[in-house]
């Protein structure tokens, strides 16, 4: 037994609001306060200590074909940031796209224990699995990428729309993944010729099928499968000015649950000179009345990113614009993708614009449950740089300093200069953890009740900002950037912000019902379109040993 | 007997999964569907126990593992090496004993398509997996690389013959075009093949990506290639609807190296903004793109890593094999499943002669003959499992249709592993 | 005595031999040969299956010849394997890939 003692506790889920608590952790498990506390009792003395869940990224791209090409890509993010083996302890490299342990500790010493792996297509989602073996200490889950996948556009345009269900459940339950992705609905096929779509009523080329029909009918499709986590949508004229419109008419029009990742690139109105402007307030309203739908951010940070995505005609007008390296991998069948690395400079307009747009949809959101952090890992800026976020979020005044740094231009047409709203720790506890769980229907994840996986991160807050920030930025602070002590599954992992140990992770997945004979009706065009057997496609066994089934109900 | 269907064939990087075999008394006895790469692979595999030997002589596997043990604690500068033809499985376990020992750790990509990461780390690589080939692509180059012999199902698998999706006719919808110095046995078979002079790869690459810039060349001819020749080449390119320009040692193997490959993914990314078009490198073993992988994801780069201070550092030309043995400072040597002495120049041989080394390998390679520790092994994909990455990246499990009489090179890197832990 | 450009790859026959072993005959018979030009053949005198030597900074072999029409007249093919090795330098100029295509080659009769 463990237990964690005189901690201000901060569990939104059960409406614990900083209140003095003990936690007892026993099995893994939180559990209630026993008769008898036992010898063996491990003690953690969290007097004036924050005690909350582990933190849960619920989108970031951390693992597979995408990621590693990444990795490969950028030598120079490597050379600087490094880790030496020692301890038992696993070597490693890399700030923007760190190797799969380097990754695994920088969540673990910032006090998260959840991530989930935000876009993998069916095809290679062996891949993911084979790295996320290699990340230890933290929980797992992987999206899976359908918004392009041609078999199930198939189905969908010739109205059959049962065989596209049991096509969605057969991708999910044949790959070990959680959750269904949809990425640019229809654009990413059109890019295969060059194109794109910019309307939800623009065709797929060849598939007679719109965007609109595309993207209603999956999240038709989640919700009858009784998914844990809605579809989890890339819009579409991701960071194109005026693309607020695209998003309000989407979160207004869809038919059931529906998450909007990275929310911030999808939020700009246009300028008189046809450019960038924040038009979050434009979204927030919507989203504000849509219960059904929720967000993540991908707040930009300011610094060194790499831009990584399914898809492939945004990186590759990314790749025009800036000029730098890019990489576009088109996937058969399924999806595509493309890699440009950049910075988002604090004197450049354009990136100003994008912070603005992110720190608005914060503060205009009004029901933090429908919200959680990210940064798009590491699209907007990487993951270790939440602490970053969350200070500015609680800290007016420290916000206001960024704001002064920003070029005056950027603020045309923004409210961000008169929103004083301060997030609480109880709010930050929501959309770093409660929100996020219940977001992706994790029901032992987020919080600290009885029943509960024991993940607990307990802060001390004498020593925000005690980490030597990687980005190099100088008006970085930070806040919950050095936990004490992480618990994972009951076992400690850190303390006094030094890792002790890799512990094994799971890897959540879903296993929805659909009808068996659909293996034999697609098989046919399965082998013609595709270039491998349909026999070894499917994810096999060896590669979900550490997995775990949450249900659909 | 039994039957085995859609077995991977691990020669070359096709990984071609749908071969079929009929096993008899833990003997394959007939291979359908492979080519003869592939059927050799299977039908010359001997599975039988084989003991391991150290200084020629059989011992016990404990004693190897021993002495294999003590060469690479007691080793200042230890090198690893290979990693092309093994699994997955054996390469993770490969870079976290060159972790423990402090080793130099690079696999036969630094003599094949090193070069080729090095030019994608400048400039980005678009690309795209076999089957959007077989699917969408009308136009194929093939650049100063002969698939019908080192790839010899390519083209009727992914590439020239097959009917795909939006290619209906197969090969009748697709132009075949092939650039190499020699008439080799491929550009017999394309509708148009483009001779350049040897070592002028460059010159011609930057003389097309100059004629789609719709610059006009004052030169009548480039490489031995008439500028009017290129033109139409050009044109070709342009106006196909997806592209692709498959390429192989001739590009990586000669003057130029990544330079010559940085101009081919510096053309295919200008010919996006006409029309579609990737680029892939004819990966050659069966799991060197695995190779990449693995040793990406774990240091972050994807070959020449160094341990010596702890964590990996990248160096092309030092921390390369043929580097650090032809220029004598790695002072042993672990390969695994590869063949140095066969394929490294006769200079880095000669020292491999005079260091200690360890082979593992399932063939008796020129290498593990002079080996001072040899461990005869399993084969991966014929009588032990993994997993293995195709030249376009996609990762297939290999099944293991015989039954397996020796150890893996898993079951042996983690036994030294283990070794070197406790010298 | 002529100065040609070597070239080293794969053949059909090198990559049979090496399922039978790279200790057997059959490889090294696949991968002892050097293949020429016709109009080189003639140019040095010899005809198909005589043999040569070949001669670079590096080393120098003596090979049978093979005729292929496919080769420009300057260039001199080779099958991966110790034998081209021989040939090859070990400079990578900074990359690790040593200069298995594009190497000076003296080609002579042998004597």
């Amino acid at each position: 037994m463990l237990v964690i003692k005189n901690g201000r506790v901060y569990d939104p889920i059960n409406g614990v609001k900083g209140e003095i608590r003990d936690i007892y952790i026993e099995g893994g498990k939180i559990v209630g306060k026993p008769e008898h506390i036992t010898k063996d009792t491990i003690s953690i003395d969290a007097d004036g200590m924050i005690v909350m869940p582990g933190g849960i990224d619920m989108h970031a791209h951390i693992a597979g074909s995408k990621v590693n090409m990444g990795r490969k890509l950028c030598p120079e993010d490597h050379y600087e940031h490094f880790r030496v083996a020692e301890r038992g302890l696993r070597s490693g490299v890399g700030s923007r796209v760190p190797t799969t342990f380097m990754t695994a500790y920088r969540y673990v010493e910032m006090g998260y224990t959840t991530v989930v792996e935000a876009a993998s297509a069916p095809l290679v989602t062996r891949h993911t699995h084979e790295e996320l073996r290699d990340m230890p200490s933290v929980d797992k889950a992987i999206l899976i990428t359908m918004g392009n996948n041609e078999i199930l556009m198939d189905r969908i345009s010739q109205g059959k729309i049962d065989e596209a269900r049991d096509i969605v459940a057969w991708l999910l339950k044949s790959t070990g993944g959680y959750g269904v992705k949809v990425v640019n609905p229809g654009g990413v096929e059109n890019w295969k010729w060059g194109g794109n779509v910019e309307s939800w009523d623009d065709e797929v080329r060849h598939f007679d099928i719109s965007s609109r029909k595309l993207i209603n009918t999956l999240v038709t499709i989640v919700d009858e499968l009784k998914l844990p986590h809605s579809v989890h949508l890339h819009g579409i004229n991701l960071g194109l000015p005026g693309n607020a419109d695209t998003t309000a008419e989407i979160i207004k029009d869809i038919p059931g649950r529906l998450h909007l990742c990275h929310l911030q690139f999808m939020s700009y109105g246009r300028n008189k000179k046809g450019g960038l402007r924040s038009d979050a307030w434009t979204v927030a309203e919507v989203l504000n009345g849509h219960p059904n739908v929720t967000m993540d951010v991908g707040q930009i940070v300011f610094g060194n990113a790499v831009t990584m995505t399914s898809d492939g005609p945004l990186e590759y007008r990314i790749q025009k614009m800036t000029g730098h390296k890019w990489c576009n991998d088109d996937v058969e069948c399924e999806t595509g993708g493309g890699i440009v690395p950049l910075e988002y400079k604090i004197k450049s307009v354009s990136s100003a614009v994008q912070w603005i747009t992110g720190m608005e949809l914060f503060l205009l959101t009004k029901d933090p449950w429908q919200l959680a952090l990210t940064t798009d890992h590491p699209n907007a800026g990487p993951f270790f740089c939440y602490p970053q976020v969350v200070r500015l979020l609680m800290d007016k005044d420290y916000r206001d300093h960024f704001i002064s740094l920003l070029p005056p231009k950027a603020f045309k047409g923004s409210v961000l200069r008169e929103l004083n709203r301060e997030y609480t720790l109880y709010e930050i506890a929501i959309i770093t953890r409660a929100a996020p769980a219940k977001i992706l229907g994790l029901p032992e994840k987020g919080h600290l009740g009885i029943g509960a996986d024991g993940d607990v991160a307990v802060y001390d807050p004498n020593q925000f900002g005690k980490r030597k920030c990687l980005c190099s930025f100088k008006p970085c602070l930070r806040a919950l950037d050095f936990p004490s002590w992480v618990i994972k599954g009951g076992e400690i992992v850190v303390r006094d912000g030094v890792i002790l140990r890799d512990i094994p992770g799971v890897v959540y997945r879903v296993n929805p019902s659909y009808d068996g004979l659909i293996e034999d009706k697609i098989r046919e065009d399965f082998e013609r379109y595709y270039t491998l057997s349909f026999d070894n496609y499917p994810v096999q066994e060896e590669y979900l040993k550490d997995t775990k089934g949450v249900a659909c109900q | 007997m039994k039957i085995e269907k859609n077995v991977v064939c691990t020669f070359c990087g096709c990984l071609c999964d749908d071969i079929t075999l009929t096993i008899e008394n833990n003997n394959i006895t007939k291979v359908e569907k492979a080519c003869a790469n592939g059927r050799g692979l299977f039908e010359g595999y001997d599975p039988h126990f084989r003991a391991p030997r150290v200084n020629g002589k059989e011992v016990a596997f404990p004693e190897a593992i021993k002495e294999a043990s003590n060469i690479l604690s007691s080793a200042r500068y230890p090198l690893i090496y290979g990693l092309s033809s093994t699994s997955v499985e054996a390469q993770r376990i490969s870079v976290q004993l060159a972790e423990t020992i402090g080793a130099s750790i690079d696999s036969t990509s630094s003599v094949c398509h090193g070069p080729t990461g090095l030019a994608m780390q400048s400039v980005g690589e678009s690309t795209c997996t076999l089957g959007e080939i077989k699917n969408r692509a009308d136009l194929l180059v093939f650049w100063g690389c002969n698939p019908l012999v080192s790839h010899s199902r390519h083209f009727a698998r992914y590439s020239a013959m097959p009917k795909g999706r939006f290619i209906s006719e197969g090969r009748k919808d697709r132009k075949v075009v092939v650039v190499d110095v020699r008439r080799s046995e491929t550009a017999k078979s394309a509708d148009l093949f483009i001779q350049i002079r040897q070592g002028y790869d460059y010159e011609v690459l930057l003389a097309i990506k100059a004629l789609l810039k719709g610059k006009v060349l004052s030169a009548t001819e480039v490489g031995g290639v008439p500028t009017e020749l290129l033109q139409q080449f050009v044109h070709t390119m342009k106006s196909c609807r997806y592209g692709v320009i498959f390429f192989g040692m001739g590009l990586t193997m000669t003057k130029g190296r990544d330079l010559n490959v940085r101009e081919v993914f510096s053309l295919v990314r200008e010919l996006n903004n006409y029309t579609r078009f990737s680029a892939m490198p004819m990966r050659g073993h069966g799991n060197v793109t695995g190779a990449d992988q693995v040793m990406s994801w774990l240091c972050g780069y994807p070959f020449a890593i160094n341990f010596s201070k702890g964590y990996p550092r990248y160096g092309p030309g030092e921390f390369t094999a043929v580097d650090l043995l032809s220029g004598r400072e790695a002072d042993a040597l672990l390969v695994i499943a590869s063949d140095p002495v066969a394929h490294f120049p006769a200079e880095a041989v000669r020292y491999i002669e005079n260091i200690p080394s360890i082979v593992i390998d399932p063939v008796e390679s020129l290498t593990a003959k002079i080996a001072t520790v040899y461990f005869p092994t399993a084969m991966y994909g014929v009588d032990c499992e993994g997993t293995a990455y195709r030249m376009d990246s996609v990762p297939l499990r290999l099944k293991a249709p015989l039954e397996r009489q020796r150890k893996s090179d898993e079951e042996v890197l983690e036994a030294i592993f283990e070794g070197v832990k406790e010298c | 005595m002529q100065v040609c450009t070597l070239i080293s790859g794969r053949t059909l026959e090198q990559a049979k031999g090496m399922h039978g072993g790279k200790n057997n005959d059959g490889y090294k018979k696949a991968v002892e040969k050097a293949f020429l030009s016709p109009l080189l053949l003639e140019k040095l005198g010899l005809s198909e299956g005589e043999e040569i030597l070949l001669t670079t900074p590096y080393g120098s072999v003596r090979v049978k010849t093979c005729a292929d029409m496919g080769l420009p007249e300057d260039v001199v093919f080779m099958p991966m394997g110790p034998m081209v090795n021989l040939l090859v330098g070990p400079e990578t100029e900074g990359t690790g890939m040593p200069s298995f295509k594009g190497l000076k080659v003296e080609v002579d009769k042998a004597r």
